[in-house]
């Protein structure tokens, strides 16, 4: 536990005056993702402990800094769980990179995203202010939904000092299946399934096979396993867990990978190299040289965008924005970060 | 009223000029101006604050949206979008220097996509319609306002509605995937994708919840879930309301998210049943009604645990309903609570606190005393799984002061969910109703961060001027600002 939000404070008046550009650090594991910033280190991993957790509120206050490892820990002693399945990507994440990456697991297009958790915040602003938006309550609508907007802003609208995150009881029992098929019915059938009342909570292919978690009640699981056959994986845990990280075999290698958001039921995406999907089918992975024109003309085809996650050029790391959305970022970064001094250029070269 | 008392807001309009130019740009049946016919828009769902705008204008189109727009933001003239206006906080009380824009006409369902289980409808679709639409695909749209009968859309998405399912299923904001909205300088742009997420920032949630001053909502891409196999609600009676709080949180740790947890206390309660005859224990100091939905197996197992929970709880009686019809009895009393009350009193006014549920005794004891004091009734409806309180006040307009005496009473309810952690803001929006109360949640930095940020949108400030977020300057008249760390509150304002 350690409270040094003044200090932290200080340091952003102090970089406001000399107009002098921070860039924000927590526990380092994320810092391949994204565009790079230059400035001075502000390290927030300092400013750690959870607050609040209160299991039959479902809410859990957390300083940005804490572990993310540190809160997940608190949480599974409770019986409960971040549903968002935040991956690491390091032992040294921390909760508020989890939110300005907004990076999600396997469990996100059935029980939301990072963001959707976000309940409430408290920041620096790029003024030096400490503000407090949000709050610890599940519905709340007073004021504009600044909290949420902190999530996947990669710290270039504010220093995030302390997260309030909805948590969910976790489930009695899970079950993963796994079948071997093509990727065009993988696809398909993915969203076949998602399309019943059935307590699904991870689908992904590897390339070779089909698997679909479900997560709920005995009997719920049971019942599942008899209507939808397939047989059952055994270190199940384990492959999610690769998977959630990124240490599935199919993201080794060391050409580009790229993640591209997509609606789920786009149909397959044909680029040379290999694809892993994941979400139910609404985030494609793929590995290979194709160039980036090609690679985000496809995400778009699909109704989404692509992110050059890693290995390839990090200047060009995010989909270009419309002219008049690239103007309305704009104006958000002045009104958050007037000077420009929090992570500048993290996110787009003009932000 | 207060609506109409606020200095920072002032438009010099002309307004047969303004008139001239939307005559322009619109058929004559999408432009009212005549008194008679500006008569139904003075008033949303908050229907003591009232004020004519200076026109109405009807658009069919998205280019006549724009069109609107583009002439409001030449002329200088605020604009307020409005859709079903069964709004209650006074969101979509026109601007009386202002052109009241309605989306009435935007009524279609564009497309249902089963493969992706979403749905893209234009604003002025009504919530409940979107379901009927999906229902023939097994799927449905979750986020269910009480007014979903009436309520549409675009309204929803400005104040992230919520409803009866939300601790399970979210709110409007978990349930949209993408927007085309126009901005006040008339372009049309899309926010968030087909796909789960988007680049850049999040403004599909920004723009949620954001009451009308951000940009004009014309296109909604909402997601759709598979109806559950089976949903059943149980019953519990209590002979105290602080049990049937903690037997709340016992069903949440016990590891079950209930579709829908509802509270009523003895005021609504017998209201209810004098109205509905829904068959409520008339007796009881609270019930609480508990549905759990899911797989058929699933839903067995949960109605046995909760079952279990409640009479652990010190629940006096727990009924489970054997069908659906018994299901819907159920449910009856509960979605007739508001009317009911309204049979027992010549008015009512309803609030929207939200508090971490733990506080719960402490806020109800709270409001038992200024009730006392303020010499008011008080009939407790709780979406009680999330901590959304809506306390009914009741009042007879007729007696003079008694409106303002309400009003006071009410603000007094919002500060008291504050003062626990809470928020004046459930799921209602501040609108003008809430907009002194903001002052209280919220101090003068924070304020001007939100300032900020609808600059960035809209730098003239036309869009639903003065609502949502007070000025300081507001916010110092009103006297009840929010102190931070012992720092006095608008230390750049004078003080008379």
């Amino acid at each position: 536990m350690n409270d040094i939000s003044q200090a932290l404070q200080q340091r952003v008046i102090d970089a406001m005056n000399r107009k002098k550009p921070l860039k924000i650090v927590g526990g380092d594991s994320k810092a391949f993702y994204g565009r790079e910033t230059a400035g001075e280190i502000l390290n927030v991993a300092g400013h750690s402990g959870i607050l609040n957790y209160e299991p039959t509120e479902l809410v859990a206050t957390v300083r940005a800094g804490t572990p993310l490892r540190e809160l997940e820990q608190a949480i599974r002693a409770q019986g409960q769980m971040l549903p968002f399945e935040p991956p690491h990507l390091g032992e040294t994440a921390t909760v508020g990179g989890t939110v300005a990456t907004n990076l999600s697991g396997p469990r996100r297009p059935y029980a939301g995203s990072v963001r959707d958790h976000v309940l409430g915040v408290k920041i620096i602003n790029g003024r030096g202010e400490i503000l407090t938006f949000g709050g610890e309550v599940m519905k709340n609508v007073a004021g504009y939904d600044l909290s949420r907007l902190m999530a996947g802003a990669l710290g270039t609208l504010g220093v995030l000092l302390e997260i309030s995150f909805k948590v969910v009881p976790a489930p009695h029992k899970e079950l993963t299946l796994y079948r071997s098929c093509s990727i065009t019915s993988a696809i398909s059938t993915m969203n076949s399934w998602a399309a019943r009342p059935y307590p699904i909570s991870g689908a992904a292919f590897d390339g070779e096979n089909l698997y679909v978690r479900f997560s709920g009640s005995d009997s719920a699981v049971d019942a599942a396993r008899k209507k939808f056959g397939g047989d059952e994986l055994r270190d199940a845990a384990d492959f999610w867990q690769r998977v959630r990280e990124l240490r599935h075999g199919f993201f080794a290698g060391r050409q580009p990978l790229w993640r591209l958001s997509v609606a789920p039921a786009a149909p397959y995406i044909e680029l040379p190299g290999k694809s892993f999907i994941d979400w139910g089918g609404a985030q494609r992975w793929y590995m290979g040289d194709a160039d980036a024109e090609r690679v985000r003309a496809a995400a778009v085809s699909g109704g989404g965008h692509a992110v050059m996650f890693r290995g390839g050029d990090r200047a060009q790391s995010f989909q270009p924005l419309a002219p008049v959305i690239l103007r309305l970022h704009k104006n958000l970064k002045q009104a958050m970060d007037p000077m420009n001094i929090l992570n500048p250029g993290r996110l787009y070269a003009a932000l | 009223m207060s609506a109409t008392c606020d200095h920072d807001h002032e438009f010099h309009v002309d307004r047969d000029n303004l008139i001239r130019a939307l005559a322009a740009i619109l058929p004559a049946d999408a432009l009212l101006y005549e008194r008679e016919d500006l008569t139904p828009y003075e008033c949303d769902g908050l229907s003591a604050y009232r004020q004519l705008p200076l026109v109405v204008a009807i658009p069919t189109s998205v280019e006549q949206v724009q069109a609107v727009l583009c002439t409001c933001y030449a002329m200088n003239v605020p604009v307020v979008a409005r859709g079903a206006g069964t709004g209650l906080s006074g969101g979509a009380l026109p601007h009386r220097q202002g052109v009241l824009l309605s989306l009435a006409k935007f009524k279609s369902i564009i497309s249902i996509d089963t493969g992706n289980r979403s749905a893209v409808v234009q604003p002025g679709v009504r919530n409940l319609a979107i379901s009927e639409a999906a229902k023939p695909h097994q799927l449905y749209y979750a986020p269910d306002p009480s007014s979903q009968i009436a309520c549409s859309i675009g309204g929803n998405v400005a104040e992230n509605s919520g409803g009866v399912h939300c601790l399970k299923y979210g709110l409007t904001v978990h349930n949209i995937l993408k927007l085309k909205m126009v901005t006040i300088e008339g372009e049309l742009i899309t926010i968030g994708a087909d796909a789960l997420d988007a680049a850049g920032y999040d403004l599909l949630a920004l723009m949620t919840g954001s009451e009308g001053m951000l940009g004009v909502i014309v296109e909604v891409t909402v997601k759709l879930l598979p109806t559950p196999e089976r949903a059943q609600v149980i019953l519990a009676a209590f002979d105290d309301v602080v049990k049937a709080g903690a037997a709340v949180g016992n069903i949440i740790a016990a590891g079950i998210i209930p579709a829908g947890l509802e509270m009523m206390d003895k005021l609504s309660i017998q209201a209810a049943e004098d109205f509905v005859h829904a068959g409520y224990p008339v007796d009881a100091e609270a019930i609480l009604l508990c549905e759990v939905d899911g797989t058929n197996e699933e839903v067995s197992d949960h109605i046995t645990a909760v079952r279990e929970v409640l009479k652990r709880s010190g629940a006096i009686e727990v009924r489970t309903a054997r069908d659906e019809a018994e299901r819907a009895t159920f449910w009856k009393g509960r979605k007739a609570a508001f009317p009911a009350v309204g049979r027992i009193s010549p008015d009512y006014y309803c609030m929207d606190g939200t508090i971490p549920r733990k506080h719960l005794p402490t806020v109800l004891k709270g409001i038992s005393d200024l009730s006392k004091e303020y010499g008011l009734r008080v009939a407790n409806v709780f979406h009680a799984g999330d901590g959304n309180l809506h306390p009914l006040i009741l009042y007879n307009a007729n007696n003079p002061g008694e409106l303002e005496k309400t009003e006071e009473f009410g603000g007094k309810i919002l500060e008291l969910c504050v003062e626990v952690g809470g928020t004046i803001t459930g799921e209602h929006g501040v609108g003008m109703e809430k907009i002194n109360q903001m002052c209280v949640q919220f101090n003068s930095a924070e304020l001007t961060q939100f300032h900020a940020v609808k600059h960035a949108f809209d730098e003239k400030g036309l869009l639903n001027p003065g609502k949502a977020v007070p000025t300081l300057h507001r916010c110092a008249e009103f006297g009840a600002t929010h102190v931070h760390h012992g720092a006095l509150p608008f230390p750049e304002l004078e003080r008379f």
